[in-house]
């Protein structure tokens, strides 16, 4: 058998070699799904054309695909700023939902505000929520020293439940039969669609808050600061960086990102808060930051893979009876597999000698 | 008569303790050797419905329980892939572990929700289940729980007091010095993984063969995270971490009483009890000098240059 032995490239891996291991490590996970597929007594080939058919293989498709990219863009946005300083914030999911549950609020005080105050006012608030939320686990991990991974998906939890609470009681529409869900919101607090399409203007905040996020780390201070202190935090503290402030900044810029979304869900999309919102954009989030390197646009084409992953996946369960689970699976096959061949952005295998 | 509620709810605290406990002694096992494995949660739940299929087709429940126990480290064995073998994040694969996890094991599980498998009875164990007090609540539960009473010790002798224990220890606090001692650093990593992994899927077994004896999506319901907010919380130590599992435990048996007693309280504020308590939990962790009793080089891969 060849033996093969790690060693240090002299230069990282480049963009074409790069691009190779992405491929592969995506080939393998559609491979193992596929024969996943097969032992569930599905018909793979028939299975991975019906998913990408459901994903892009018509108009309605790729829009319902783009409308579910738009939070999972936003969600991965806001953690990608947080992994850039090696700050784990889990807790988009808990974010998205706070950032609903603040825009609702003010759209259920003032729906008789003018469109054009009333949205900014529920945007504001749900980035407020939000940022609250990512604010208070880096509270506790700068005074207390808790760890941040937990403290965020614990406050997942006690927010999804928060927003049940809400909806179950306090804010439940009276004349809604029974069903957990607040009043429709007034027209002046929905967020449109564009033109004809299904496709509403939450895209266009996508596209405006992800330039700002690229530019905020190209060439602002405190961005380069972020990402210089996530490279080395040791050697940013002997540089005297406000590393404690830092923490505090990317959580709350995180959280407002992830708000934003929650906004954008309530709004645009259901018109209204209620608990089916809350479908786990926030941990694909963490899938796509990741696939994509942290880089903004990278996230954008990753954010609509895997929503289209999501849509693929409810043709299957359509059409071919699939369980919904079967999305979790590709998912974290893609994470483990792309986290394996980052190796080789470093390393090489060569064959070993006697 | 509050007196026999009081003891009743103790006893449910063992139970409802139990799977929690099985897992955070896991977690400790692999954190100790230096890898944070987030995949508790997915680890959890393959080993659930391992012993429940097992269960379910060969009748044996104990079957069901060693199967729980592979299954918890064949799953784990791909955090092990990823970290040891290729360098990867151990933050990331942990929860791509996690996602996998709870996603494979509700795919192959979706045609058994509702079924339900042959599990565990309770089993008295004669003379002490007669002491009163201690008796009810400690020794009149099912075989599962008294292993469970025997693993935190052990674990601490293994730590303690033997050359592995010292081994795998070293491998986690300070992995250069251990591979200058001459020490296979990776293969006492790949033990930690593997070890920590079985005790996992342990637990997840004491959720559908013995704590119910059905089949649910999502069973293990966040009881992962649970167990790896308790090992900080037990500051790695197999000791604390039954005070801590127990607390847990306490405070889900209470909140199901309440849920059943009719109480004013929604139930969406009671749920969120467990998950609240964790943050505090890790709050006052903090407060005392714990966390320097972390391993030293926890989350730190080793360089597979050789």
């Amino acid at each position: 058998m060849l033996r093969m032995r790690i060693t240090k490239r002299q230069e990282p891996l480049g963009i074409g070699g790069s691009c190779f291991v992405l491929l592969t490590a995506l080939s393998l996970s559609l491979l193992v799904s596929a024969v996943l597929l097969y032992l569930g007594g599905t018909s793979p080939i028939r299975g991975i054309s019906v998913l990408f058919q459901g994903a892009f293989g018509s108009r309605y498709a790729l829009e319902d695909s783009i409308l579910k990219a738009i939070p999972i863009f936003l969600c991965a946005l806001g953690v990608a700023v947080a992994f850039r300083l090696k700050i784990w914030n889990i807790g988009a999911e808990g974010q998205f939902a706070l950032g609903a549950i603040g825009a609702t609020w003010i759209a259920l005080s003032f729906p008789a505000w003018p469109k054009f105050i009333l949205l900014p006012a529920m945007i504001g608030m749900a980035m407020a929520a939000g940022g609250l939320w990512g604010l208070i686990p880096a509270l506790l991990r700068q005074k207390l020293r808790t760890n941040e991974i937990i403290v965020t998906l614990m406050m997942n939890y006690i927010a999804i439940l928060f927003l049940d609470f809400l909806v179950y009681g306090v804010w439940k529409d009276p004349t809604s039969f029974g069903f957990p869900m607040t009043p429709g919101f007034s027209e002046q607090a929905i967020v449109g669609k564009i033109g004809a399409t299904a496709v509403n203007w939450g895209l266009v905040h996508c596209l405006v808050l992800g330039t700002l996020v690229f530019f905020f780390f190209r060439f602002t201070r405190i961005g380069f600061e972020i990402k210089a202190s996530g490279d080395n935090v040791r050697a940013a503290r002997y540089a005297g960086l406000p590393y404690d402030r830092l923490v505090m900044l990317v959580m709350v810029m995180s959280g407002a990102l992830a708000g934003w979304a929650g906004f954008l869900e309530a709004s645009a999309t259901v018109n209204r808060l209620q608990p089916s919102i809350m479908v786990g954009y926030g941990y694909t989030a963490i899938v796509v930051a990741w696939l994509a390197r942290l880089h903004p646009l990278s996230i954008g084409i990753a954010a609509v893979l895997l929503a289209g992953l999501r849509v693929g996946v409810e043709s299957l369960q359509l059409d071919l009876q699939v369980p919904a689970a079967f999305g979790g699976i590709i998912e974290g096959l893609i994470l483990l597999t792309v986290l394996a061949g980052g190796l080789f952005t470093h390393y090489r295998l060569v064959p070993r000698k006697h | 008569m509050t007196f026999e509620i009081i003891i009743a709810l103790l006893a449910a605290t063992v139970q409802s303790g139990t799977p929690i406990l099985y897992a955070t002694l896991g977690e400790i096992f692999t954190e100790k050797s230096g890898v944070l494995n987030l995949g508790v949660e997915g680890a959890m739940i393959i080993g659930a419905l391992t012993a429940f299929i097992v269960a379910r087709f060969t009748g044996n429940p104990v079957l069901g329980f060693l199967a729980a126990g592979l299954a918890g480290s064949l799953a784990t064995a791909i955090h092990g892939v990823v970290c040891l073998g290729f360098q990867g994040n151990q933050v990331v694969s942990g929860l791509a572990l996690t996602i996998l996890g709870v996603g494979l094991a509700n795919y192959i599980g979706t045609g058994y929700v509702g079924m339900s498998a042959p599990g565990f009875q309770p089993l008295a164990i004669p003379g002490l289940a007669d002491i009163p007090v201690m008796g009810p609540i400690f020794f009149q539960h099912d075989p599962l729980v008294y292993v469970s009473y025997l693993i935190a010790p052990l674990l601490w002798l293994f730590f303690a007091r033997t050359r592995f224990g010292l081994g795998l220890r070293a491998a986690g606090e300070y992995p250069a010095a251990a591979i200058a001692a001459g020490l296979n650093v990776a293969a006492y990593r790949w033990l930690g993984i593997m070890v920590g992994g079985f005790f996992m899927g342990l637990g997840g077994a004491y959720l559908s063969l013995a704590y119910t004896h059905l089949w649910t999506t999502n069973l293990t319901a966040g009881r992962g995270w649970i167990a790896v907010a308790l090992v900080i919380f037990a500051f790695w130590r197999p000791g604390r971490a039954v005070f801590g599992a127990y607390l847990f435990g306490g405070i889900m048996a209470l909140q199901l009483r309440l849920q059943a007693s009719g109480t004013q309280l929604p139930s969406s504020i009671l749920l969120m009890l467990p998950y609240v308590l964790t943050v505090l939990v890790l709050v006052l962790s903090s407060w005392r000098k714990g966390t320097s009793e972390q391993p030293g080089a926890l989350g730190v891969n080793i360089e597979p240059v050789d």
